[in-house]
């Protein structure tokens, strides 16, 4: 750590990983819930355990986020951060406003909740991944704006680099995207197109610059690679990702009441968004094996070329399956969207804070540029059960959402919703099972931050 | 790949990013302008708009999909109205939960009679959208 003002990263990441944990232990929740469906019945009713799983994600994402930019800004602009002050104190807010707004979700019925907080004066909640109370909303744009405010006159006073800009780009984004969750309008339509304003310019726009630009970091780190080289291909990869994903947008125009050209539009354009992730998965290859010194943090190298890929395959090649409309026409809403969902999210956007949590905590934790062989050993272990068990998870759910496609969709005889979820039980035994595995998983990647009496690493 | 420097990838950056932030603008505008033909938005009545903020408040997204967005423990419900007509739906939420052991269970809401029948216009309006021929058939 070469400026004592990055500290700060440390506990935005401790606090994402705790939330991790919550996010996975209620996704065991939800897991058990589709196979034994009255499971914690009537005291965590499966929305409410849906809203804290997700919500836990975003947050956590956030906080790691925000961590990657605290510890990556200082370093690329060459000088302290402009106040670790603002940043300790946005911490706590941030923390503090998320875990109200959880115990909201489990202490009252939802109807209630909106009722205490507001929510008729500006109303905002009960929409999918935007369920969070008005005034946490509200919370989170100041929050962001402090954060933008900090990292911003950080780089400004500082050297500024290609990935500290495109890293800034990419969080601007979010913040003004974030702006459309308090559009609201009576009519569903409308209030579902722009409601993809917040939720597809996200992660399939402006989260993506984030994630360049971190993954963009770590290469330069491990590998030693030239700069220019670095920042010509982060710039072509954003560049397909916003040129592609922007219009890729159209894909969720099929079926909400928007005209019928989004079919023509989404279609060619969001079939063109595998191609930034392939880049990028090529590029890390390419700087990993034109490297130019061995990094002793071998497992960060690891999760590095494991984003790399497994964003490809989630994000790429499970958002193709499904993204040309006349294909979508039969997969919109079933278990094939839940399926890129989890790969998707998992191996871009997890993976890549997970990337910059095992290259950076050594050196926050003042243990050197890298853990030692025992605790290097043990985070592989849970690199390959939770890359591996998230993989399964993906296959089964793809697997439950093609019978349910045939069965409910295609049939000469369709059967019903409920009768056909009867039907596709195995695969959510299936997908419980591979998800018990990734909890173990996590567990030991905790459990690899602890490791005592460790050995130096091996050359 | 020699003479594709450093600058040429950032203008494309900028300038792809733009250019299609721009179009994204322009088909927006387009789709905004011819909307009303597909939305029926005169039929949105104030209950229906009662009815929509009873869905939010509820948070019956988490469980069902509506137009195929949500979640997917739950029935699709862009067509219920067409599907089960609207008694069923007023006398399903109103028997919630079943109870049925080892059955998913949907909450009991405690909705007012005023709020049922705004639920109801709300789903009833949604199934009219013009939604492309979607969803396949009537069991969404």
């Amino acid at each position: 750590m070469n400026y004592s003002s990055q500290s700060v990263a440390k506990l935005y990441f401790i606090a994402a990983i705790g939330l991790f944990v919550g996010q996975i232990l209620f996704g065991l929740i939800l897991g058990t819930q589709y196979v034994i469906g009255d499971f914690l019945f009537p005291a965590i009713p499966f929305n409410v355990a849906r809203m804290v799983h997700s919500n836990l994600l975003i947050v956590w994402l956030l906080f790691g986020f925000m961590g990657s930019a605290y510890f990556l800004v200082p370093e690329e602009a060459e000088r302290e951060l402009y106040s670790p002050l603002l940043a300790k104190i946005l911490f706590w807010v941030f923390l503090v406003a998320g875990a109200l707004t959880i115990v909201g979700y489990l202490s009252v019925p939802y109807a209630t909740l909106t009722k205490i907080t507001g929510n008729d004066l500006l109303p905002t909640m009960g929409r999918e991944f935007l369920e969070q109370p008005t005034i946490t909303k509200i919370g989170i744009v100041i929050v962001a704006l402090g954060f933008l405010f900090n990292i911003g006159m950080t780089i400004l006073k500082g050297r500024k680099t290609s990935i500290s800009l495109v890293l800034l780009t990419g969080l601007v984004g979010l913040a003004v995207f974030f702006l459309f969750s308090f559009y609201n309008p009576e009519n569903l339509v409308l209030d579902k197109y722009f409601w993809w304003w917040v939720v597809h310019l996200w992660v399939e726009g402006v989260w993506e610059l984030i994630l360049g630009a971190i993954l963009a970091f770590i290469l330069i780190k491990v590998t030693g690679v030239d700069r220019e080289v670095i920042d010509k291909w982060l710039y072509v990869i954003i560049a397909m990702a916003l040129v592609t994903g922007l219009i890729g947008t159209g894909h969720h125009y099929y079926w909400i009441g928007t005209p019928e050209y989004w079919q023509i539009w989404g279609s060619i354009f969001s079939a063109l968004e595998p191609i930034p992730f392939f880049m990028m998965a090529v590029f890390a290859f390419n700087m990993v094996s034109r490297r130019r010194r061995e990094h002793p943090n071998k497992v960060a190298t690891l999760w590095a070329l494991g984003t790399a890929i497994m964003s490809f395959l989630g994000a790429g090649v499970w958002g193709f399956l499904h993204t040309l409309a006349p294909v979508n026409y039969y997969t919109h809403g079933t278990q094939i969207t839940a399926a890129h969902g989890h790969l998707a999210f998992y191996g871009a956007y997890v993976m890549i804070v997970l990337s910059m949590i095992s290259y950076s905590m050594p050196l926050l934790r003042g243990k050197g540029i890298c853990n030692g062989q025992k605790s290097q050993n043990l985070e592989r272990w849970a690199f390959w059960l939770m890359a591996i068990s998230m993989v399964f998870i993906t296959l089964f759910l793809t697997g439950a959402g093609i019978l349910q496609v045939w069965l409910q969709r295609v049939a000469v005889t369709p059967m019903s919703f409920m009768e056909v979820q009867d039907q596709i039980s195995i695969f959510y035994w299936l997908r419980l099972i591979a998800g018990l595995i990734f909890l173990i998983g996590l567990l030991a990647y905790i459990k690899s931050f602890f490791v005592k009496n460790d050995d130096p690493v091996q050359a | 790949m020699s003479r594709f420097t450093k600058n040429s990838s950032r203008n494309l950056f900028y300038g792809g990013s733009l250019f299609f932030f721009l179009v994204l603008i322009g088909l927006t505008f387009d789709t905004m302008g011819g909307l009303s033909k597909r939305d029926h938005r005169e039929n949105i009545t104030p209950q229906v708009a009662q009815g929509k903020r009873v869905w939010e408040d509820n948070n019956c997204v988490g469980c069902h999909t509506i137009m195929g967005e949500g979640a997917y423990f739950a029935p699709e419900l862009g067509n219920v109205y067409q599907r089960r007509g609207p008694d069923f739906i007023k006398g399903w939420i109103q028997s919630q939960p079943t109870g049925i052991k080892g059955r998913r269970q949907m909450p009991q809401f405690h909705l007012t009679e005023e709020e049922l029948d705004a639920i109801v216009a709300f789903l009833k309006w949604t199934n009219e959208i013009n939604a492309a021929k979607w969803p396949p058939n009537v069991e969404g």
